[in-house]
């Protein structure tokens, strides 16, 4: 950025051919295993464990993905996903949102108080078997709920969108809807909500994407295998290497299994993270966003 | 504060109590608070549910913790335990007298310590050569495809590794042509804490460098002005003028690493971990789940006590460092 006014010259020119060349190496070496992965997802088995694959696919093939959706684990997996990505957010944008906006006001007696009680959770809490108990006391254990009340509100996001508010509600315009007349239910209703749709979408991104992407808790909470997120499913696969094949019609070979497993396993990431990647680019600038807000006030 | 001063209506909707100014000093405090409830019931109730959520699921967690100190019964409920018995420090001297203690300890650390070595400065870095990439196209393309990684599950992280790193996978034949023939990696301990540590890096390190470029776009541009016309090149406007610029977050950021050296990527640990491995894989966080998940006997009470040991720990050394920094730089998080 700061480069741009000068005309470069002697060693801030070595300078900037070994940055880029190394930004260069970098952005090739994120890139390539998704490179990889995506053409392997679509190659031939064999020419993968060949070696032969090494950047696009090679035999194009859509066994894979076939295997994938015909795999009742994983659709039912992928659909609970949703259903937990969806609810879930919506709960904890909401409860967040009620949590933050008091907080951000200056006239709140008692708002130290609070506070301290949300940060304190951040420093230190009581550890995974006593909120597994609490969990199993409340009576959520192997229900969705167990999914997403006890991780409804997470205080860092809390502490972002109570930022937000401090900085782009103006007193101002609280002390005139205070003239009108206006209750505290109606002034966040009618004049924070509209203004706070940035923040919003900072929030349910942070949630849904930790809310996809996460499967400690149905590990510990669930053992009804129809309520698993795909997370879970996916351990199974990709790391325990436990595939049911027992769809298939048709008899395979053993072998034949063997590359199929593979080659459904690539397929497999593609499908899991797609959701996630397809949106990324569009939200993206709503993370940095989200991002550069929490550094305001560490 | 903002609508102290604010005459109100007396006829309004009654949220605002007509405030009298108040006659004794001694008792306005009380005054104001009552006051202040009375007038803003609404605000309480919107945090009456995020209240009760906190208590329930944070406190009450934190006052359970306390049968880490008694011998409880897992098949117990919340009743259980105060009917179960009170051994004072027996478990956590159980925990100290666990044969792989000190690996624990020891794995716990390293694998900590190689993490925060690894993963500290690189951002850092990232941050400084991007900000001097004159061509935005380039710059937003290093930074849509590195931010990307973060976004994955670290459930697919690791199955990725898996299918890289297994004995036919990628790593392992551009590896055998420098002469390797150890087989799979994730099943050679020596291996296996540079595969956790660089899959992570690999993940976050565009992520985690937001921050400091956030941080860079705040440092005062005329700064650089000034120094170019000194003749100042390229590496020393960053030693003197981008460094100290993002100086402040780095030691915050630094400060909350070292806060959490005892708890590792949990949730990644478990996945990458198999029988093979276990000698330089397991950590106290893990531990504590084997301890009470993946056991025969599940022990409750000895999981707590090793959780809550930790849970000390870091934050004793949250505290300590935070200390530290204050004295040093003037750089602290409370």
């Amino acid at each position: 950025m700061a480069s741009q006014a000068t005309r470069d010259t002697g060693f801030d020119r070595v300078f900037n051919i070994v940055n880029h060349t190394v930004l260069l190496l970098f952005l090739v070496s994120v890139a390539y295993p998704l490179i990889y992965v995506v053409s392997a997802s679509f190659s031939s088995p064999r020419a993968v464990i060949n070696g032969e694959m090494w950047l696009w696919p090679v035999d194009a093939t859509l066994e894979g993905y076939r295997a994938v959706f015909n795999n009742p684990r994983i659709v039912t997996g992928f659909r609970n996903s949703l259903f937990y990505t969806v609810v879930g957010t919506f709960v904890s944008v909401v409860l967040t949102i009620l949590a933050a906006y008091p907080l951000s006001r200056k006239d709140l007696a008692g708002r130290n108080v609070i506070m301290f009680l949300f940060m304190f959770t951040m420093l230190f809490g009581g550890g995974i078997i006593p909120t597994y108990l609490t969990v199993r006391e409340t009576g959520l254990l192997d229900t969705r709920w167990a999914l997403i009340i006890p991780t409804a509100i997470s205080v860092w996001n809390m502490i972002i969108t109570r930022t937000f508010f401090q900085v782009t509600i103006p007193d101002e315009l609280l002390e005139a809807a205070q003239l009108d007349g206006s209750s505290d239910f109606r002034f966040v209703w009618d004049n924070v909500l509209p203004l706070s749709a940035p923040i919003i979408a900072v929030n349910a991104l942070f949630y849904a994407v930790g809310q996809w992407n996460t499967y400690f808790n149905a590990l510990i909470y669930l053992t009804d295998q129809d309520l698993f997120p795909l997370q879970l499913v996916l351990r199974e696969i990709l790391i325990q290497n436990q595939i049911n094949f027992d769809q298939m019609t048709d008899v395979t070979e053993l072998a034949r299994r063997q590359d199929l497993r593979d080659l459904l396993k690539y397929s497999l990431i593609v499908v899991a993270s797609l959701p996630v990647l397809i949106i990324y680019p569009f939200v993206q600038k709503h993370f940095v966003r989200g991002v550069m807000i929490g550094s305001l006030k560490g | 504060m903002a609508n102290v001063n604010v005459p109100t209506p007396s006829s309004t909707v009654g949220t605002d109590a007509p405030r009298a100014i108040p006659a004794a000093p001694a008792r306005t405090r009380t005054r104001r608070v009552a006051g202040s409830i009375k007038k803003n019931w609404q605000l309480y109730a919107m945090l009456a549910l995020p209240l009760a959520w906190l208590i329930v699921y944070q406190y009450v967690p934190m006052f359970g913790a306390q049968i880490a100190f008694r011998d409880y019964s897992p098949q117990g409920g919340f009743a259980g335990l105060y009917e179960a018995e009170w051994v004072g420090l027996k478990h956590f001297r159980r925990f100290f007298d666990l044969p792989n203690f000190w690996t624990v300890i020891r794995n716990t650390l390293v694998l900590n310590i190689y993490a925060l070595l690894a993963g500290f400065p690189l951002p850092i870095i990232l941050a400084l050569a991007l900000n001097y990439v004159g061509r935005a196209w380039f710059r937003r393309t290093v930074q849509l495809v590195s931010y990307a990684p973060h976004f994955i599950s670290v459930v697919v992280i690791v199955g990725m590794l898996f299918l890289f790193v297994d004995g036919d996978g990628i790593v392992v034949r551009i590896l055998s042509v420098f002469g390797y023939d150890g087989g799979g990696l994730m099943e050679n301990p020596s291996y296996w804490k540079s595969l956790y540590v660089w899959s992570g890096v690999w993940q976050s390190l565009g992520f985690n460098a937001i921050i400091y470029l956030a941080a860079l776009s705040g440092v005062d541009p005329t700064l650089h002005e000034a120094a170019i016309l000194d003749g100042a090149n390229k590496l020393q406007r960053i030693r003197d003028i981008d460094l100290p610029g993002i100086m402040p977050v780095a030691m915050i950021l630094l400060i909350l690493n070292m806060g959490t050296l005892l708890s590792t990527g949990f949730e990644k640990v478990l996945l990458m971990q198999n029988p093979l491995n276990m000698s330089t894989s397991e950590v106290i966080d893990t531990l504590v789940y084997r301890l009470a998940f993946d056991s025969v006997f599940p022990q409750f009470s000895l999981a707590t006590a090793v959780g809550l040991f930790k849970g000390v720990i870091g934050l004793i050394l949250l505290l300590a460092v935070n200390q530290l920094a204050r004295r040093l730089r003037q750089q602290s998080l409370f």
